[in-house]
């Protein structure tokens, strides 16, 4: 069933959505602020399901693109997204009926719901990684067969390019890549424009919602003190991503963070409370992968997230900073990411990692000897 | 010899230092105007020390938090920010309580400007514009301005030029620059900024009251404020700087009943008029709060000790009889003293309570006499609960820690909290805070550009920290007890060689009198 989201969901949904953007998707503060802005102008947003959505539709998605940390500074103008949207229609000469995420994650959640806002248009409650990745082939929608391109990307200066790279998506992310390095590290791009049939056979269903149920699961054991972990486990386990194993709690005691090649790269070490030997984080955007020594604790495509852990509220990897306390935890993804096709698309090998992907719940038993 | 004030809410508490040991203390009201609360300190702590010989004077105050949460006494202000055609979806003050905005007639213009992460501008700074700026600025009154530029923590110049063409055009305006205040983090460092330029004011003119009020009583030595961690800043640098003044006073208080205890790893239980303070402090240095921290409503991410407050003090008014009954958070505050049953007045409130079953011996305790058992056993366990509550919350393990409870309202604290072991309450419980603000600690800097070549990393923020050591050892900290509290890598991509802005702060205790050359003095932030 559609549902109407109001300023007032978005607290929850943007905690629910810097949960699962596992250390990415961009600051989930300043995604808020820009659909609380967009909805004080424009009014409230309709979100619907995918069910709800025509076979013959035209579901064009919108996200940023780029670099974490540049987010933080460079704030966005805010139209860049609308007019990228306007610009993809216009090259292909159709007219979306909705908007949708590419990606459920930080300021990636938050995007399509300020352009749904400003164009009128609904939203579609799915996305295509079901969590935050760096890349934009890294898409369910890549590993069933729909097209990124064409890729509209636009600027805060009025820039506009459209990539058409074909069948290649992995090209279409290095093209687009370039541009947004060159409009300062942060860009706003439209892709996978898609039917709504294709969205119901690649997408991952129902992730705003989840976003939102975390959110809200998360601030009701906080207001009542009772165990955030329980609570998150709790509603975790009624969705598709099961499993949540508590990792590490400890200080931050180093942070390697750098904007390369239009991402944020970078490493940071935890040293746990119990005194045992340092958890090392690797990123690109999001966690990537969690090491203690050269045993690995939890691998991409399943979830790392860092949270307070007084408040469990995420901390994201361009916010890490020295001596933060923090309990480092990890959540199994969907089963439709943990295919053989889904891991060539986004498995550790894709991020230059040599460690084979075991899913965390196998990893966590070995470490704990359960 | 050293005095440290505390200038409360409610209550300005001082204590004259001599070395280990505290000489004498005060405790009076807090005055509207600060400077009167001094004066009557240091009136009553006179005769117990030469004014000449005097190390220094340092003062931890909430007054200026006070101000801000209070919205008085605040600058009409006026924040330039530098990013356009970027930034404009969220302008200054955005998601500020509205009441706030309105206390400091706050006032956003968004100009050109900015960096990208890489060094290139977002647009070159418009001189006619920013002129145009300021001549509006100066129209409506305001003079006191906050300039913010994109990426400013790598790249400043901007900042610097826009505050040069807006000096020129309001050469009596104070302005704050967003990258001498805070980190990475756009909003958060604008609100920052906002707010020290909101304060200025305020801060020119108790600074330039203190050193007066300092005159009067013949005291040469130098004036001193506490920040945020614990460390002094100078007079000067307070004028420029209020802002970093906010969380002094939580730092104090639980710096102050480490000194006092021996315990320098303990959780701390600051009992006020109206509040009560939580918080942890570890090897001597409060714990930090992770998440960004709201102040007055506003967010900021300035490094801040962990502390939970609740609505519970001295003053702290009972309600109800039977299971109804609650304490707080409504509080008549400094008039404990006058409208306590045990002073002669007609309200309940914790105190009351408290001499009522024996925990403090206060006033007259045959006014509450007619208290039932049942009610003043209520009342406790309420009082107690609350405060169990909350050192369970701030506890990260189930390892005890010691417990020190301090404050004027320390005379509430049963002598044990179950689960939690007995309760320290050090001599001089009372003036913890002030205390602290005495045996305040020093600090070692280290803000500069390093190329780090490949594999040197380590290395080099190894040698960078044991750097900022040896600069707060020679400022005067003890070198066993000095540690690094922050470390901050800022890439400065534009650069060759993988350059890197690095700021360290490494902090640790003054080296106590007799434990250093006589010619030596006090360690400051420069």
């Amino acid at each position: 069933m559609s549902f109407q989201l109001d300023i007032e969901d978005l607290i929850d949904l943007a905690r629910g959505a810097a949960l699962l953007g596992t250390g990415g998707g961009g600051d989930p503060y300043i995604g808020r602020l820009l659909v609380e802005s967009a909805i004080e102008r424009h009014g409230p947003i309709t979100v619907l399901t995918v069910d709800e959505l025509a076979d013959d539709a035209i579901i064009i998605p919108t996200a940023m693109m780029g670099a974490p940390t540049v987010m933080l500074e460079k704030i966005p103008r805010g139209t860049a997204a609308l007019e990228a949207l306007r610009g993809l229609e216009k090259h292909l000469g159709v007219t979306a009926q909705a908007t949708m995420p590419i990606e459920c994650g930080g300021i990636n959640s938050m995007i399509p719901l300020t352009v749904a806002a400003m164009a009128g248009l609904p939203v579609v409650d799915a996305d295509g990684m079901g969590r935050a990745f760096p890349e934009l082939q890294m898409e369910t929608f890549s590993v069933y067969g729909v097209k990124a391109s064409p890729v509209a990307v636009a600027g805060d200066g009025d820039e506009l390019a459209i990539v058409d790279t074909g069948e290649d998506n992995r090209q279409a992310e290095w093209l687009a890549r370039g541009l947004t390095i060159r409009l300062g590290g942060a860009s706003c791009t439209a892709l996978y424009t898609m039917t709504g049939a294709e969205v119901k056979r690649t997408a991952i269903p129902g992730t705003l919602s989840l976003c939102l149920e975390l959110g809200r699961s998360l601030r009701v054991a906080r207001e009542s003190h009772s165990p955030i972990l329980e609570a998150l486990s709790a509603t975790l386990a009624q969705s598709e991503y099961r499993h949540l194993r508590k990792l590490c709690e400890g200080k931050v005691v180093d942070v390697e963070r750098r904007t390369e090649r239009g991402f944020t790269i970078g490493r940071a070490s935890v040293t746990p409370f119990d005194g045992s030997e340092d958890i090392e984080l690797t990123f690109q955007n999001e966690h990537l992968v969690a090491r203690r020594g050269s045993q690995v604790l939890c691998i991409v495509p399943d979830l790392i997230c860092v949270l307070d852990v007084e408040t469990g509220e995420p901390i994201t990897t361009e916010t890490m900073r020295f001596g933060q306390r923090v309990t480092v935890i990890g959540i199994s993804t969907p089963d439709i990411m943990r295919t053989p096709e889904a891991l060539k698309v986004f498995g550790p090998s894709c991020f230059g990692l040599d460690d084979p992907f075991v899913p965390v719940e196998e990893l966590r038993a070995v470490l704990t000897g359960v | 010899m050293r005095i440290g004030i505390d200038v409360g809410g409610t209550n300005t508490d001082a204590a004259l230092v001599n070395g280990e040991t505290v000489v004498k203390s005060t405790k009076c009201t807090t005055t509207a105007d600060i400077t009167h609360g001094i004066e009557e300190s240091l009136t009553t702590l006179g005769g117990g020390f030469d004014p000449t010989q005097l190390e220094g004077v340092m003062i931890g105050t909430t007054h200026f938090v006070n101000a801000l949460i209070q919205g008085r006494g605040l600058n009409p202000t006026a924040a330039v920010r530098l990013g356009l055609p970027s930034t404009a979806a969220l302008p200054p003050m955005v998601a500020w309580p509205p009441r706030l905005v309105d206390a400091i007639s706050g006032r956003g213009y968004l100009c050109h400007g900015g960096h990208e992460f890489d060094g290139r501008p977002i647009s070159s700074l418009d001189h006619a514009e920013l002129v145009q700026v300021a001549e509006d600025i100066g129209e409506r009154g305001i003079k006191s301005v906050a300039i913010t530029s994109v990426f400013s923590p790598a790249n400043a110049e901007f900042e610097v030029e826009a505050a040069s063409i807006i000096q020129s055009v309001l050469p009596e305006a104070s302005i704050s620059l967003s990258h001498e205040i805070g980190r990475m983090g756009l909003l958060e460092r604008e609100n920052a900024t906002i707010i020290n330029a909101a304060l200025r004011d305020l801060a020119d003119n108790i600074m330039s009251g203190l050193i007066a009020c300092l005159g009067r009583h013949g005291i040469t030595a130098p004036l001193y404020v506490s920040q945020n961690d614990g460390t002094l800043m100078d007079v000067e640098y307070a004028r420029k700087y209020p802002v970093a003044t906010f969380a002094s006073g939580p730092t104090n208080s639980m710096r102050g009943a480490a000194f006092l205890s021996g315990k320098d790893t303990c959780i701390v239980i600051d009992i006020g008029g109206t509040s009560t303070d939580v918080g942890v402090l570890h090897n001597g240095f409060p714990r930090e709060a992770t998440a960004e921290v709201q102040v007055a409503g506003i967010r900021t991410n300035f490094r801040m000790p962990d502390v939970l407050s609740i609505g519970l003090g001295g003053g702290s008014v009972v309600h109800g009889q039977y299971d109804d009954l609650s304490v707080g958070p409504d509080s008549v505050g400094y008039e404990v003293a006058k409208l306590a049953l045990v002073f002669g007045g007609d309200t309940i409130t914790a105190t009351d309570i408290a001499v009522a079953c024996g925990r403090a011996d206060i006033g007259d305790k045959s006014l509450v006499a007619h208290l039932s058992d049942q009610f003043i056993d209520r009342a406790m366990r309420a009082i107690d609960e609350s405060v169990r509550a909350t050192v369970d919350r701030v506890r990260t393990s189930s390892e005890p820690l010691p417990v020190v409870s301090v404050g004027g309202g320390a005379i509430l604290m049963s002598d044990q909290i179950p689960g939690c072991g007995p309760v320290l309450k050090p001599n001089n419980y009372a003036v913890a805070n002030a205390v602290g603000a005495a045996i305040a600690q020093v600090s070692g800097d280290v803000d500069r550009l390093f190329a780090i070549e490949p594999g040197a990393r380590e290395r080099i923020l190894d040698e960078a920290k044991q750097e900022a050591v040896d600069r707060a050892i020679a400022a005067g900290a003890e070198p066993g007890s000095v540690q690094i509290v922050d470390v901050e890598e800022v890439p400065i991509s534009y650069l060759p060689g993988n350059a890197s802005r690095i700021r360290i702060k490494a902090v640790g205790d003054i080296m106590s009198v007799r434990e250093r050359s006589a010619n030596s003095g006090v360690g400051v932030r420069a």
